[in-house]
């Protein structure tokens, strides 16, 4: 290290640096929230079902065994693309009947298989998650995850 | 020991480490349900574990801090802590919580972000014991001399206090609320407690190597500067795939790659000040650790991170086992190990006794370290395999799994060797001590036991 540097040089540099790149951190930061808003996420269709689902989703912390756009555990499969994977981009009423009966066949007790718990989700609990998967699949990730498979 | 009221550090050692312990016991827990997916199933579903692993992690990590902070900080300010008393209640109130929270999650009473799955009003008691502690601490810094020592650690405290006020910010929109949700995570990993690792260290090779403070200080203020100015924007790692603008993947990409610099300038550092000190510390252990902790996070989070921090490699790697890999080897190395660094250093001191079992603490070290090398190592297999499989030729995500089974053996394997150095870690802290001596302590003859 430069024997020139004082500690006091060193230390006004820290503030003042830092300072610089919080701010510069934070002004991206908050073009981005806006940016998503305005352009890589449907907003139009964020609407009351989809924020219902995004609640069942917390409820039952699916994120400590599934990830969300690469996020959570990874014990279960990604699933912010779970509603291309069942074919919702073509047909969404098959991708819903789909992931529905998915959702109510658990535990599917096969043995040596991981096991998804039941969560005994009503009709109404079960439409609003698919609607949050359907609304989360229009996302723009720039083409993450790069297979169908997640 | 200089101050009496150093002595409020002993019950947030004792309280860490047992959570510390239970961290371990929920994570073996969940490392056999990869083994034996019927483990627990019905009574304990994997969520509910992987989230009490993790939170007691932080909640542990946190407490430590509080306890490493009540120790140094009346030695750096030359006078005694504000108020005991407050320290022993909001120790109560942030280890309530903490419980709470824990017992809520066995029956399902939870959030849904992970880490941060605390119902709103753990939040809200955590928040509250956090911010007496910071004023208690401040007070105390205030009405003493102040170090840098002590200034860059509150100021690392304040600012993780800050930045976690973003856990109660939760946009309805998926995309924002991960957006806002790595403005603790990274920014406290990456970010200000790194502030804190820094300045624990700093403190730690003041005493140990008895190197002038002046120059300590010096390189406490560069180290901390390279890790705002690369961490701060390199929060772009995590911003490449969310519904974000492409300008994150140019910004990702060159600051997240810097910050490996601060994490080899503390392994420059704490070597350099060993070597450089003239000062034999009789604490061996605890000079092993804080070594250790500077070079296992440079492995962990610095060389293991830059691994999947570029974004056309985290486009393939991005949530696999890579993942888990790096974030077990950079928590245990930077935060876990520095936890057990001044732990170390400080129960003799707070027992008033010689260091003692320095060989069993010695042994714990290099069992534990050695167990998370070899977890990171199957993990970092794992994950190879399953990008691959998964991510380039896209395989079926439970098929490609159903490949890992043998690096999920041999990561529980590992799993139960960092337990048993857990164990030998606590008797050694905390069981009977037997006093081995160094050998300028003792007279001739060697250096006794502790070698
Ligand atoms: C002590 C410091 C660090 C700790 C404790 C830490 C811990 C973690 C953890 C726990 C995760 C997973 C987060 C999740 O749940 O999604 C993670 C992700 C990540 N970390 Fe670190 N990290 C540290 C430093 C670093 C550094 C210095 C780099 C880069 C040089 C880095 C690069 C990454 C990347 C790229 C990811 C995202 C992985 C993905 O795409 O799935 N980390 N880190
Ligand atoms: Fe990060």
């Amino acid at each position: 290290m430069s024997e020139g540097l004082t500690r006091n040089a060193a230390r006004n540099i820290f503030y003042g640096g830092s300072t610089i790149f919080f701010l510069i951190f934070a002004g991206l930061t908050i073009h981005t929230h806006i940016y998503m808003s305005t352009t890589s996420t449907n907003s139009e269709e964020l609407d009351e079902a989809v924020i219902a689902g995004k609640e069942v989703w917390e409820e039952h912390s699916c994120i400590n065994c599934h990830t969300i756009m690469g996020e959570g555990a990874y014990f279960g499969p990604e699933l912010s693309n779970v509603w291309h994977r069942y074919g919702g981009r073509e047909n969404p009423e098959a991708a819903r009947a789909g992931i529905k009966g998915w959702m109510k066949a658990q535990p599917i007790e096969a043995p040596g298989r991981r096991q998804m718990p039941q969560f005994n989700l009503n009709e109404q609990e079960l439409d609003h998650l698919v609607d949050f998967f359907k609304w989360v699949d229009g996302i723009d990730t720039h083409d993450w995850p790069p297979h169908k498979s997640g | 020991m200089k101050y009496e009221t150093q002595k409020v550090a002993l019950p947030f050692f004792a309280v860490a480490m047992a959570l510390f312990a239970l961290q371990i016991c929920f994570g073996l827990m969940a490392a056999t349900v990869y083994v034996m997916p019927e483990f627990l199933s019905e009574a304990m579903p994997f969520h509910i574990m992987r989230m009490s692993h993790t939170n007691l992690l932080l909640v542990w990590l946190l407490i430590g801090f509080f306890g490493a902070t009540y120790y140094l900080l009346p030695e750096e300010a030359e006078t005694d802590l504000h108020s005991p008393t407050m320290a022993y209640i909001q120790l109560a109130i942030f280890a309530g919580a903490g419980a709470a929270a824990l017992i809520g999650y066995q029956f399902g009473i939870h959030g849904g972000r992970h880490y941060l799955e605390q119902p709103v009003y753990v939040k809200i008691l955590l928040t509250i014991s956090f911010l007496m502690f910071l004023y208690n601490n401040t007070r105390t810094v205030m009405k003493g001399r102040r170090t840098s020592v002590s200034i860059v650690l509150l100021l690392g405290l304040w600012l993780a206090a800050i930045f976690w006020m973003f856990a109660f910010y939760e946009p309805d929109n998926l995309a924002q609320d991960k957006l806002w949700w790595w403005w603790i995570v990274h920014v406290w990993v990456e970010g200000v407690w790194e502030l804190i690792m820094a300045s624990i260290l700093a403190y730690l090779l003041i005493k140990m190597t008895g190197v002038d403070r002046e120059i300590i200080e010096k390189w406490l203020y560069v180290i901390v500067g390279l890790v705002l100015f690369s961490g701060l924007l390199g929060t772009g790692h995590h911003y490449y795939w969310l519904g974000t603008p492409g300008y994150w993947q140019p910004i990702g990409n060159i600051f997240s790659s810097m910050e490996v610099i601060p994490f080899f300038a503390m392994v420059m550092f704490a070597f350099y000040m060993f070597w450089k000190g003239s000062r034999e510390h009789p604490n061996k252990a605890a000079m092993l650790w804080t070594l250790g902790c500077a070079v296992v996070s440079f492995f962990g989070a610095g060389v293991w991170g830059f691994m999947h921090t570029l974004s056309w490699i985290n486009y393939y790697t991005h949530g696999t086992q890579i993942t888990a890999a790096h974030g077990h080897l950079a928590f245990f190395g930077a935060y876990a190990m520095l936890n057990m660094a001044i732990i170390t250093y400080a129960m003799p001191q707070i027992r008033r006794i010689q260091p003692y079992n320095q060989i069993m603490n010695m042994w714990s070290f290099w069992i534990m370290v050695g167990g998370m090398c070899f977890m990171t190592f199957t993990l970092t297999f794992a994950g190879v395999v399953q990008t691959h499989m998964q991510r380039v030729l896209g395989e079926d995500f439970m098929t490609v799994q159903g490949q890992l089974d043998l690096f999920f053996i041999m990561r529980l394997g590992s799993g139960s060797v960092v337990a048993l150095g857990v164990i030998l870690f606590l008797i050694a802290v905390f069981g009977p001590a037997r006093e081995q001596l160094p050998a300028h302590v003792k007279g001739s003859g060697g250096n006794g036991s502790s070698q």
